[in-house]
């Protein structure tokens, strides 16, 4: 069996960051003495491509999300560069910037806090265009979203208390999908749900690479979560990327420290009924 | 002492509100020194049946059938037989253990009194016992940590506070509620040894809560699934992982990806439980997982079906086949 995309994943990046740092200034310790400073990010390169799903994997504060900031634009970084199709987003213009930010979208951990509860799920869905200011048939973009996602239309009418978690799930990726977005970031999008649901996200995930060419920038800290969605995976540690890798390769032998300490960290059923999980 | 009667027997227990019930009949018995674990989904009734074990239960909510431990129903005891017995002959592990400390006291301070309000021993020795108990959840530098406040502490030192608090009167059961689901995965596995270990040498028995079947399968000999209030299957962990003989059961392991079941080329799909845990006050008639089982039937939709079977217990009208049940035959 020969797969076929579309969209050859060894083409040139969308989203890329190259050499790039970000520092933070933390509270003085005394009135006179100079802020601390804490490097968060130091020289990171970093790529994905269209139909391509990257992993992000790494210690609690290893950097993970600061990273994602980056990517998505909401900050700008201390050195380095983020490049969105080939430009450099923070020297490129005003018109670059804003096909830059509706490109990349973000869908969040916990799909409860991050729509409004007291809005109709069609009335969230339509909240992207409105603060892009995107013009166009609304109505349209909308159903087409619906059916990407798998959501029935009746969806639309209801509020968010009436979905289970994997559902709401859909819909936060719906709503990130309503600019018509070329690069997807996911946080940790299943680790509020439960298993049996999970999978349903994680198979939409994939299939919105495959079939709309999606670049996928996806973190979750179960790492055959990861093995399962993506095909490359970036390990990180206090703020530096310290190996890459095709994930089941990284995880069956992995080299970095940090890597080896995530793949001892993992329990299976398997390993637990042998007896030896927590040897 | 109650020489070798079970330390918990849980008979037909329900806890409701008078609007809707969480946990519908559920029955279950963990020997001394037995490791049982409870998993389901959220919603399933998993907390709500470890606060009433506890007495814990939130304001409107009340229990019925028998709970027996340490020679009482615990369903007929008072408020102050219960707080007098919390920490002592029961004591629990919470999810958060930030919510779950006094924020403004010392956690050394928490730990001895602890000690202090149920055996008796002086100041002095508590805070020598609360020494050692840091020490055995290999915490550093106990002598100064005793002294930091909660919010002083990394989440997983805060758990192993908890932890401590929770075995430091040799309590004959410890309920443990998803004691690591809030912690960063390197920790967990740390935190789950040190509980391990801390069980074992003390021969309490563990209840331990989750929603993470490799959780249970490291930790726990025999395990109950909850699905909408209650068990469907229960057996020994050995049996009901391998050969799991309830759908949700089936369907559950199916979901969870392993390195193992995850092709290389990418093409693998996981299987997933399709739609959705039914709301309580809307629970479908028959068996409740029937609207997302592949083999329901107009039985399945009209009669509960109840545990039943020797060792493995599935309540299911049509089990899933297994190879354990070719042997048998
Ligand atoms: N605005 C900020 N000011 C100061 N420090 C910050 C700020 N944002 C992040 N940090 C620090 O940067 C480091 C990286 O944080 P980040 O949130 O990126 O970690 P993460 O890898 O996403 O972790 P987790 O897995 O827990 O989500 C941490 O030490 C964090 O405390
Ligand atoms: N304080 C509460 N008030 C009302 N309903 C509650 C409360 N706590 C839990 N419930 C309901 O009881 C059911 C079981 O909850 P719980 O035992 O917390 O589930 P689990 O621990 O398995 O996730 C759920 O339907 C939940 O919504
Ligand atoms: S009783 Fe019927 S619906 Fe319920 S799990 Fe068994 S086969 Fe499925
Ligand atoms: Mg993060
Ligand atoms: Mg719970």
């Amino acid at each position: 069996m020969t797969a076929v995309t579309p969209f050859p994943a060894d083409g040139r990046p969308l989203l890329e960051v190259r050499q790039l740092s970000q520092q933070y200034f933390l509270r003085r310790q005394k009135l006179f003495a100079p802020r601390p400073i804490l490097k968060v990010l130091q020289d990171i390169d970093f790529a994905v491509r269209p139909g391509e799903a990257v992993g992000l994997v790494g210690e609690s504060g290893s950097g993970k999300t600061t990273l994602t900031r980056m990517l998505t634009g909401v900050e700008k970084p201390h050195e380095g560069h983020v490049v969105f199709d080939g430009v450099d987003v923070w020297s490129g213009g005003e018109a670059h910037r804003r096909l830059f930010r509706r490109s990349v979208q973000v869908v969040l951990q916990n799909p409860r806090s991050s729509l409004d509860p007291r809005m109709r799920v069609g009335t969230s869905l339509l909240e992207p265009l409105r603060s892009l200011k995107i013009e166009g048939d609304h109505a349209a973009r909308v159903l087409e979203v619906l059916d990407q996602v798998g959501l029935q239309k009746s969806a639309l009418e209801r509020f968010p208390h009436e979905f289970s978690g994997g559902q709401l799930q859909r819909i936060a990726i719906a709503r990130a999908l309503m600019p018509n977005p070329r690069v997807l970031i996911a946080d940790e999008p299943v680790s509020a749900l439960d298993v049996s649901i999970q999978a349903q996200v994680l198979n939409l995930l994939k299939d919105l690479v495959r079939d709309l060419g999606l670049g996928l920038v996806f973190i979750a800290h179960d790492l055959s979560v990861v093995a399962y969605t993506t095909s490359k995976v970036y390990v990180m540690s206090s703020g530096k990327i310290v190996e890459v890798g095709k994930p089941l390769d990284l995880f069956r032998n992995p080299s970095a420290e940090a890597t080896q300490n995530l793949v001892g960290a993992v329990l299976s059923v398997e390993s637990g009924l042998a007896g030896n999980a927590l040897a | 002492m109650t020489g070798s009667a079970p330390a918990i027997e849980v008979k037909d227990l329900s806890v409701g509100n008078g609007v809707v019930t969480a946990v519908r009949g559920v029955s279950f018995t963990i020997p001394q020194g037995g490791r049982m674990g409870l998993v389901g989904e959220s919603g399933s009734g998993k907390s709500m049946t470890a606060l009433a074990l506890m007495g814990l239960l939130p304001m409107g909510w009340s229990t019925h059938g028998s709970v027996l431990h340490d020679g009482v129903d615990l369903v007929k005891q008072s408020d102050r037989a219960f707080s007098s017995r919390r920490g002592r002959t029961i004591s629990m592990v919470f999810q958060d253990p930030l919510s779950s400390l006094n924020p403004v006291r010392r956690v050394g301070e928490q730990i001895s009194w602890v000690i202090r309000r149920h055996t008796g021993a002086d100041k002095k020795a508590a805070e020598q016992q609360t020494i050692e108990l840091m020490t055995q959840m290999k915490l550093p530098r106990p002598e100064q940590l005793v002294r930091a406040y909660p919010h002083e502490i990394s989440g997983g030192q805060r758990q192993r506070i908890m932890i401590a608090m929770a075995l430091a009167c040799y309590p004959q059961l410890i309920i443990a509620d998803e004691p690591t689901t809030a912690l960063d995965v390197t920790v967990q596995k740390q935190v789950l040894r040190l509980l391990n270990g801390a069980v074992n040498e003390r021969g309490s028995a563990l209840l331990m809560i989750t929603h993470d079947l490799p959780i249970i399968a490291a930790m726990c000999d025999t395990v109950a699934v909850m699905y909408a209030g209650r068990i469907v299957e229960m057996g020994p962990v050995q049996e009901v992982f391998r050969n799991p003989r309830h759908h949700y059961t089936r369907g559950l392991l199916d979901s969870q990806p392993t390195m193992d079941n995850i092709a290389l080329d990418g093409s693998a799909r996981l299987v997933s439980i399709p739609g959705m845990v039914p709301p309580l006050h809307n629970l479908p008639t028959g068996c409740a997982f029937n609207p997302r089982c592949p083999a329901a039937t107009d039985k399945c939709r009209t009669v509960m079906p109840e545990l039943a079977g020797e060792g493995l217990q599935a309540a299911c009208w049509h089990p899933v086949d297994s190879a354990s049940e070719v042997a048998a035959q």
